[in-house]
């Protein structure tokens, strides 16, 4: 289980920008159960989208987003309605964001962030591809998230210190930020690097006010 | 003096990189550099250069000072967050400091403490933004600083050598935007490839100093090959320091570090020399390179 909340309507409609036809997704798994995917999350993001002048080229909804075979089958019978649109908007986790883009050749645009889970691991227990981190950048990055995929999680592009596409620490492992680029030279997107990153805030990882009032929130059972 | 001020004098800027030792006898580090006074316009001063714990840069730096030589202090994302990061930067100004260099750092992994916890709460640029934030009197945090505020000339790094290059010149792109005045670059051995990656980022209008390592043995140059991203020594350098009698080694190696400065002086407005240990070779690179 991950938790997500919707991003502001403004931030998903900057990051549309000029895109007019748009392929809407949403997860309904963990997003379905917290209320920021699923067919609600399908149907009042179409409404927000249209009212914003958007056409939607198709929906669709996937019972786990995270998994890449299951998106994959899904997907493939709606790639007419995909090829026609601009980019896609998903309502998903950050694994489900990189997911989709790691089978779709189209810009991906999250329309939720995800948040810490509060204690509550599940379906995907480990943080090696999203660290709830609470301001989802896999928008301006292609669908590779730059907060698990470079060893030192930076913001603005690579440092001096890869070799041959593979990181300084270990000679085996990829580059996050040349697979980032790579995949924005292949969408066409390259101008997402032009912008400076601000440095992140890292209180949006921390679990909610209320659950960090008790040191062992995770393990009460008082509801 | 503020580095930048030797560039707009049209000077051809020349600086080297100091090492803090590990350990506290400091004073033999800086006695080695008494050589170079005449010679070099700065001395970069490493902040736990390979993440290898040392003395800082900062102290450094200041002892730098007192002997009238000009510090240029390195500042990495690696081990401080914002707030420590800031904080000396502050600290540097009270301390005389007048150039900054701002690098993201190696990994604590590549260091003699691997199990440390990598810090990266800011990236190079971020940490530019952040000092010119300083320099206009506000903190991270909106917060004003009291009194007049910090005044330096900050620098970046670039690896000319990196591939795909692209990433790295975008890099550079936003270390300009966010307020970097001069580049030094990692260590350059290949002239053609250097020429084609200034005339990538000629449109920057922003000094650029190439990099020099001084290469003391073939089996360095093959280590870095191996083993250090964006470094190439060609074939026929290693050939050419391998084809000399071992005595006459350091004598090769000056005089192909003195070409390279040749050929690559019409291409950058200085150079940076990393000797790592050899300082005292220093003045003869540069004499032989017409010094």
């Amino acid at each position: 289980m991950l938790f997500t909340q919707n991003k502001p309507i403004e931030e998903v409609l900057e990051s549309l920008g000029t895109e007019k036809n748009i392929f809407l997704l949403a997860c309904n798994g963990c997003a379905e159960a917290c209320g920021t995917g699923g067919e609600k999350g399908l149907s009042e993001m179409g409404a927000e989208l249209e009212k914003a002048g958007k056409k939607i080229t198709g929906t669709c909804l996937v019972d786990f987003l995270c998994n890449k075979v299951l998106v994959t089958t899904r997907l493939s019978r709606e790639m007419d309605k995909i090829q026609q649109a601009n980019s896609i908007v998903v309502l998903t986790c950050g694994i489900g964001v990189q997911a989709v883009s790691a089978v779709v050749d189209k810009v991906v645009h999250p329309a939720d962030n995800t948040v810490s889970l509060g204690g509550l691991a599940g379906l995907w227990p480990s943080d090696e591809r999203c660290q709830a981190c609470g301001d989802c950048a896999l928008d301006y990055t292609g669908g590779i998230c730059p907060v698990t995929s470079c060893t030192k999680g930076l913001l603005n592009g690579p440092c001096g210190g890869a070799a041959d596409g593979k990181c300084e620490i270990d000679s085996e492992k990829d580059c996050g930020w040349i697979k980032i680029y790579e995949r924005l030279e292949k969408v066409g997107r390259l101008e997402n690097l032009k912008k400076i990153r601000t440095p992140r805030d890292h209180s949006k990882m921390l679990p909610s006010e209320q659950l960090r009032k008790t040191s062992f929130y995770d393990i009460e059972t008082k509801t | 003096m503020k580095l930048i001020e030797r560039f707009e004098q049209g000077k051809f800027v020349i600086t080297c990189e100091v090492g803090p030792p590990k350990g506290i006898e400091i004073e033999k580090v800086i006695d080695e550099l008494e050589a170079l006074r005449s010679k070099v316009d700065a001395f970069n001063v490493t902040d736990l250069q390979s993440s290898v714990m040392r003395v800082g840069s900062l102290a450094t730096c200041r002892l730098l000072k007192d002997r009238n030589l000009e510090p240029i202090c390195q500042l990495t994302c690696r081990d401080r967050n914002r707030l420590g990061l800031q904080s000396d930067v502050l600290s540097a100004a009270v301390l005389g400091i007048k150039n900054l260099l701002c690098l993201t750092g190696d990994h604590p992994k590549l260091g003699d403490h691997p199990e440390a916890m990598p810090v990266f709460d800011l990236d190079s640029v971020q940490l530019l933004s952040a000092i010119k934030a300083l320099m206009d009197g506000k903190d991270m945090g909106g917060n004003d600083l009291e009194g007049r505020p910090p005044d330096f000339c900050l620098g970046a790094v670039v690896n000319p050598g990196a591939e795909p290059l692209e990433p790295q010149i975008m890099k550079m792109e936003k270390k300009v935007e966010a307020g970097a005045e001069f580049f030094q670059t990692q260590a350059v051995y290949e002239v053609d490839k250097f020429a084609a990656f200034i005339e990538k980022v000629k449109h920057l209008k922003v000094p650029v100093m190439a990099g020099i390592v001084l290469l003391k043995s073939p089996a360095m140059a093959r280590f870095m090959n191996a083993n250090v991203a964006g470094i190439y020594v060609p074939d026929q350098i290693i050939n050419e320091l391998a084809g000399v009698a071992k005595e006459k080694r350091v004598e090769k190696s000056l005089e192909i570090s003195a070409r390279l400065i040749r050929e690559l002086k019409g291409l950058c407005q200085g150079i940076h020399i990393m000797s790592l240990g050899w300082e005292r070779h220093i003045p003869a690179v540069l004499e032989m390179a017409g010094f």
